[in-house]
């Protein structure tokens, strides 16, 4: 997990130059090593220490070599066989890429999916971004809280999804007695279609967003303090400082979050098999749990591999996107003029 | 930027191949890459009888055998993935049929023919049909280890004396019982409906009443067009009637097996019967003891009107076998081995862990089972069963079990309909 929280808190707090962080923050929410355009042209404003540039890149690019552009070179090779795990995989041209494009399986998938990152950032955006805001403020009770509700983010994800499978049981779990109190004839919530997706948008919720909270809580930290002593005198209330300062100030924040919460959402799994196992039926079988079933359960590891690839390059290009239109790729700083 | 970036890439790709490389290099055959014959098992509280056959061995050995104990729920997996490396056990645990089926595919496995052959005695050791159980296209290729597990009709004695009720003989029977228990607000059958493996156990048992065994052996050989067999939409008409009839309660598919929901429902008094294997015993012993030695009631599934199906048949697990692989480095020993499971202390072990050996001689030894009643029952039930189903998940191979499961899931579930199903299952 640190390694996961540790750029975007840092480009938060950090004090130092626009074009360094962005350099950091991009390499991680994107998955490229290095940003090329924010190094090269900090290079060309600073002076020429001569700083090594391909050599220290090395040890980065090994390991995003290994454990990354390998791994992705081998699924797209993968894709185009059929292979059970044993014995040598053999070439099947484009016969699982066929496949997949007429899989009622997959086109339901990738809706899930799609439906999913959708309701995940609607849900935890705003919850996210004002628990933050407060617990960045200086309450009294604000420490005590802040780290109870940073709990949840250290379990692990299977234990949550434990929990809660616990939690929800119709008949012996909390849910069982206070159904009847709240005037529910049953609790069927892991085996109706659409409540299983709410309760997996639910528990994806309750699992982050202290994380995100974390986020912006780092970000609205950093927002000067003279910026709402001016809007103040201005006569600005509360609402209107929130809303013409907070927010644009946490602008770069927001972007990182979402980055983190969509990639997030579409590679979601380990809470799916778990708390519902893709069910009831297929109804919760997001396009993650789509491929480990196909890939584990069912050993059709060449189709599986295509699912995976669709999935990569799907991703990719939404992170992409996202960067590209919040204009974070450029990152200009949100204290210009101050 | 363009060149050094390219030439980077180009180091990092050529050490990838080095670290590639250096990795395959390690020795074949033999497990964990020790001189030792590796026995993968997988892990309950029932290994304690391998490992006592494991240390008489190595007694008599030079080979040191050794139990690898794998975690039950992630097993096939760990299996397949070792399979298909260098790493392979020498011998392990399996369910017969359709789990072993991709490794002979491979010609992975030691074919067991000659081993039976040559020591008559030791073949005669077994139940002929569960022996059955243990080949693939003909050739032997696994040794029972384990007791039998069919599956049981369940029944909390205490709710039906409360009810005032007999347990059922015939599916009139059934279908009253449900309104009885409904009447009552208690929960006819419990079911884990979010283990979908349990709902087969129902469309097992309907189908082989209703057609007979040859309905399913007619798929297993890879017809998807057996599915059309009348049979199997008649049995799953019969399972939408229950649901609608609220056999199994209102929110079934939210309660899992491996959290014990469905067997504390039993226990409790909550619901009247539960369709599940022999372990089943086991699990109450060892939840809720006073229930299993008191309360605890088993019959067979009942016949049908005017089924095919021979009323005796039985469905589960026949048992659990050991296979050899081809390559391994202990081949002798490893056979040699398989022969400590048909040994009077490993007889033993078994019956006093609880289980039904499915050895041919195992009529007296049950008579010491911690529960004769329940052994000799369900000794009986395997013995005179003329057909004994294999789980259908386990006999088909994984790319049809796996959506397979999936639609009696759905069917249970009320999201299709059994024409639906029908057609879903034709079309795998």
């Amino acid at each position: 997990m640190t390694g996961g929280t540790g750029n975007p808190v840092t480009a938060g707090t950090a004090p130092i130059g626009p074009s360094a962080v962005g350099a950091a923050t991009r390499g991680s929410a994107t998955g490229t090593p290095g940003g090329s355009r924010g190094g090269s042209s900090a290079r060309a404003a600073g002076p020429r220490t001569g700083r090594p540039g391909a050599v220290w890149a090395v040890p980065g690019l090994l390991y995003f070599g290994i454990f990354a552009a390998l791994p992705m070179v081998l699924v797209a090779y993968l894709s185009l066989t059929s292979w059970g795990g044993l014995g040598t995989p053999e070439f099947i041209g484009l016969e699982n890429w066929t496949r997949l494009a007429g899989d009622p399986l997959m086109r339901q998938a990738i809706w899930l999916s799609l439906l999913l990152t959708v309701l995940t950032w609607a849900v935890q955006t705003p919850i996210s971004l004002l628990l933050g805001v407060w617990a960045a403020g200086p309450q009294r009770s604000r420490a005590v809280l802040s780290a109870i509700f940073f709990l949840p983010l250290l379990l692990s994800s299977a234990a949550v999804a434990i929990i809660w499978r616990a939690l929800l049981d119709p008949n012996f779990g909390p849910l069982a007695w206070l159904g009847p109190v709240l005037g529910l004839r049953s609790v069927n919530l892991l085996g109706g279609s659409t409540s299983a997706f709410l309760v997996i948008v639910f528990v994806s919720a309750w699992q982050f967003i202290p994380l995100h909270m974390l986020l912006y809580q780092g970000g609205a930290r950093q927002i000067p303090a003279s910026l709402y002593q001016a809007a103040e005198i201005d006569g600005a209330g509360r609402l209107r400082s929130f809303w013409h300062i907070t927010l644009p100030q946490l602008r770069h924040t927001i972007t990182t979050s979402s980055v983190l919460m969509v990639v997030g959402a579409l590679t979601y799994f380990e809470t799916v098999l778990i708390l519902t196992g893709g069910g009831p039926g297929t109804d919760t079988t997001i396009v993650p749990f789509l491929m480990y079933r196909a890939g584990f359960r069912s050993w059709e590891l060449g189709y599986a591999s295509a699912v995976a690839f669709t999935l990569v390059v799907v991703a990719t290009l939404i992170a992409l996107l996202m960067v590209r239109f919040t204009g974070f790729g450029s990152m200009r700083s949100t204290r210009e003029g101050l | 930027m363009r060149t050094p970036r390219l030439s980077s890439l180009a180091g990092a790709a050529a050490l990838c191949l080095l670290a590639a490389t250096a990795c395959s290099g390690g020795g074949g055959g033999g497990g964990g890459g020790d001189d030792r014959m590796h026995v993968w098992m997988y892990q309950d509280t029932l290994v304690v009888v391998q490992e006592g056959a494991v240390e008489r061995f190595n007694e008599d050995s030079e080979t040191e055998a050794v139990i690898d104990e794998v975690p039950g729920d992630n097993y096939e997996e760990r299996l397949r993935t070792a399979m298909g490396s260098s790493q392979q056990p020498d011998v392990f645990f399996n369910w017969g049929a359709g789990s072993i089926a991709p490794y002979v595919e491979q010609d992975m496995l030691q074919p067991l023919d000659d081993l039976l052959a040559e020591d008559p005695e030791f073949a005669e050791s077994f139940i002929p049909s569960i022996l059955e159980a243990g080949k693939v296209d003909g050739v032997q290729y696994g040794i029972p280890l384990r007791g039998t597990q069919p599956v049981i009709l369940f029944y909390n004695e205490a709710v039906f004396e409360d009810v005032g009720v007999e347990p059922p003989e015939t599916w009139e029977d059934v279908l009253d019982l449900v309104d009885a228990f409904n009447e009552e607000g208690i929960i006819p059958f419990a079911l884990a409906g979010a283990d979908p493996w349990t709902e087969q156990m129902w469309m097992q048992y309907l189908v082989d009443r209703i057609g007979g065994p040859g309905v399913f052996a007619r798929i297993q050989q890879g017809d998807s067009e057996g599915w059309r067999d009348p049979a199997v939409l008649e049995a799953a008409e019969m399972v939408q009637d229950l649901v609608d009839r609220g056999a199994f309660g209102d929110s079934y598919a939210s309660v899992s097996y491996t959290e014990g929901g469905a067997s504390t429902l039993l226990s409790e008094g909550r619901a009247a019967m539960h369709l599940m294997g022999s372990w089943e015993y086991s699990t109450h012993l060892d939840q809720a003891r006073e229930f299993a030695e008191n309360d605890l009631g088993y019959v067979e599934f009942p016949p049908l009107p005017g089924g095919e199906g021979d009323p005796a048949n039985v469905v589960g697990n026949p048992t659990n076998f050991f296979s050899v692989t081809a390559e391994s480095d202990h081949l002798d020993a490893a056979l040699e081995f398989l022969k400590y499971t048909a040994q009077e202390e490993y007889v033993a072990d078994m019956v006093a862990n609880g289980e039904v050996p499915t050895t041919a001689n195992a009529e007296e030894a049950v008579a010491d089972s911690p529960n004769p009643d329940f052994a000799t029952f369900q000794y009986e039930m395997v013995r005179d069963a003329p057909h004994f189903q294999l789980s259908w998940d386990q006999a088909l191979p994984p790319d049809v079990a796996t959506p397979m499961v999936t639609e009696i899931e759905s069917l249970f579930n009320g999201q299709t309909t059994p024409e639906q199903f029908v057609d879903a299952l034709a079309a795998l």
